[in-house]
């Protein structure tokens, strides 16, 4: 197969799509001052990643990413803005006064980056044909035979974190804090 | 497919979370740009597991741990905790303080409050704010309705 | 050539029955629920029985105004509908209906694309409470979401109990590994399963943010015409995919006393019916949970349950090799 770079295979265009997609609705959530839409430009871009996962064929993961991120983490997001009285419209609040250093940080990271990046792997490809290594089986086979120790430390982190929730959210009924 | 797709592509992506860390105010909005810094990472992640993992068929074959792809459940699985206690923090400040607002949270500092309410913000010494003495003497000032 | 239009043929075969099996449910509900209440339910619409009950009831909500309340955010308003409804469609899509390739699109992670994509419809819910500025609708929202949220947890443990069991999770392949004897085997499981899946829906007796003595009509209170009709069309192909998840993960898909593969498909929407209709009877004999029994029922009865499940799948499957 051929591997020139300015005849992509339909695999990468699909992914450049993609890709524009995604990193505009990250752009557009970064810096719109409606705060739910924020959260829901955050879902775009977490589902477009999704859609690289599964070009990247790592399907496994690609579910996980949606059950877990689009299903989980952006409903919690939400429930923290509506409890925290976020407006419909624009919001005066959202930025910052530091935008404009912001700005110049983040563009200056992203040129070192894809610089490096770019120049690091520029002859290097990845072959996405044959058996995948994404399915459901080999991902579980990988997972409980060379990772169970960070797997079962994992679960350990996720009860911490389920207690360290529960105790931050309890109101404090008893406490004599009204002075 | 060339590597530098998903790369270039990540890349951009952790340093567009990068201005919202710092560019944004309010802290939920925070945690969500913490959380597009993660995804960058993860897809990066799982773009070099695909190349390794096949790269490596005709050479080591212990190279079939699949690293990048359980490293990404694993960022999945501590992102969603982090989102958990993150949230109930934002969520305990808010109740307290009345703002998600993370440029108005300098209770530990010395001088008095800047919107005058005076009060145990300079007298107390130790500055020790953040306990149960902080919350009493801005009561008065900032509290909101309580949420449900 | 053959396959695209393979393809095509099979989505268009889904997005028939995602249409006309919903409305099927809709009618056998009105006139189950009147006959199980002592009455006939609809009797005019169609001349016999009130069959295109529905039917006038899809036309009234077609023509109806489109009307945004003013404060509200017009796009996620509009877009709410689509959030929850399109869910159910992707869900649809992959059960199937008979052994080999009866299904709209073998996906090979099964129910686990299924819950997955179940649990987006969420946002659905949590857009149209927020997005319809009015305090009701907002605190309708939040307990669907808190409701749907944890009802997701038993319905995702039960599953894994029973792809644990069959080895794989293709739901193809869990149809094609079932048992007789898995059904007292995974029984538990089933019933977790189809009750956390019933408060997904929000169904009776879990119908608290939505019931109309409650809070209006909850987090839907501001819709009117096509896009509240999307809404109750979401909620009617959710009964329909639960009860084709139930069938096709705990009650053997589609094998039958008799007929081999070919009448595959026939016991697949026979057991869908008969959960349906125990659907609609639940409706009509339990008075509806308050919020904060829901949430303990799901956290403290049937998450504890699942794993107890899972436990006793686990054990034997070990030692039953």
């Amino acid at each position: 197969m051929s591997h020139g770079f300015l005849s992509p295979t339909g695999v990468e265009i699909a992914f450049v799509l993609v890709g524009v997609v995604t990193l505009g609705s990250a752009i557009v959530s970064v810096t719109t001052r409606r705060l739910v839409h924020a959260a829901l430009w955050l879902v775009v871009a977490l589902g477009g990643l999704a859609v690289e996962y599964l070009l990247l064929t790592a399907e496994f993961i690609a579910w996980v990413q949606v059950l877990i991120y689009i299903g989980s983490v952006v409903v919690l997001l939400l429930f923290g803005l509506m409890l925290t009285r976020a407006p419909i419209g624009r919001s005066p609040d959202a930025d910052s006064g530091n935008r404009g250093v912001a700005l110049g940080v983040a563009v200056a990271a992203a040129a070192a980056l894809v610089w490096v990046v770019v120049d690091a792997f520029r002859t290097t490809w990845i072959e996405l044909d044959g058996a995948s290594a994404g399915t459901t089986k080999a991902t579980g086979e990988s997972l409980f035979q060379h990772w169970v120790l960070p797997f079962e430390a994992l679960s350990v982190l996720l009860l911490a974190a389920l207690v360290g929730a529960i105790v931050l959210s309890r109101k404090r009924a008893a406490e004599g804090d009204e002075r | 497919m060339h590597l530098a797709y998903p790369a270039v592509l990540s890349a951009l992506l952790f340093c567009t979370g990068v201005y919202g860390v710092l560019a944004r105010r309010n802290a939920i909005l925070v945690l969500m740009s913490v959380e597009l810094m993660l995804n960058a990472v993860n897809l990066n992640l799982v773009a070099f597991d695909a190349w390794l993992s096949r790269a490596a068929r005709s050479a080591l074959p212990h190279d079939t741990l699949h690293s990048g792809q359980a490293l990404t459940l694993f960022t999945i699985a501590i992102a969603a905790a982090e989102i958990g206690i993150g949230l109930a923090i934002v969520l305990a400040v808010y109740r307290n303080r009345g703002t998600a607002d993370i440029d108005r949270l300098r209770d530990t500092t010395e001088r008095g409050r800047t919107d005058g309410d005076g009060g145990d913000g300079g007298s107390d010494g130790s500055g020790a704010g953040a306990g149960s003495a902080g919350p009493g003497g801005t009561a008065t000032g900032e509290k909101a309705e309580a949420t449900a | 050539m053959t396959d695209a239009l393979d393809v095509t043929l099979r989505l268009l075969a889904v997005l028939v029955a995602f249409l006309v099996l919903p409305l099927v449910v809709g009618q056998t509900e009105h006139k189950v629920m009147a006959h199980m209440q002592g009455r006939l339910g609809p009797m005019y619409a169609g001349g016999f029985h009130g069959w295109a009950q529905l039917v006038a009831d899809g036309v009234k909500f077609v023509q109806k105004e489109d009307v945004v309340p003013a404060g509200a955010d017009r796009r996620v308003f509009q877009l709410a509908p689509a959030v929850a409804l399109l869910p159910y469609l992707l869900v649809l899509l992959v059960i199937p209906l008979g052994p080999g390739d009866a299904v709209g699109q073998a996906v090979d992670a099964g129910i686990f694309f299924a819950l997955a994509v179940m649990g987006v419809g969420v946002l659905g819910s949590l857009m149209a409470g927020w997005a319809s500025a009015n305090k009701f609708s907002l605190l309708g929202g939040l307990r669907t979401a808190a409701q749907l949220l944890s009802y997701e947890l038993p319905m995702l443990l039960a599953a894994a109990s029973v792809a644990m069991a069959a080895g794989t999770v293709s739901l193809t392949g869990i149809a094609d590994a079932f048992e007789w004897w898995w059904l007292p085997w995974q029984i538990v499981g089933a019933i977790v399963f189809f009750v956390a899946g019933l408060a997904e829906l929000q169904r009776p007796p879990f119908d608290m943010p939505v019931a109309d003595s409650e809070i209006i009509f909850g987090a839907y209170t501001e819709y009117t015409g096509l896009r509240f009709a999307f809404f109750l069309l979401a909620e009617y192909a959710g009964i329909v995919v639960l009860c084709g998840l139930t069938t096709v993960l705990f009650l053997g898909g589609w094998q039958g006393p008799f007929g081999g593969d070919g009448l595959g498909w026939f016991w697949t929407l026979l057991k869908t019916a008969v959960l349906a209709f125990v659907v609609i009877w639940l409706r009509v004999t339990y008075p509806r949970l308050r919020e904060d029994q829901l949430q303990k029922l799901s956290w403290t009865f049937l998450v504890p349950l699942a794993l107890a499940q899972i436990a006793l799948t686990g054990v034997v499957k070990v030692v039953i090799p």
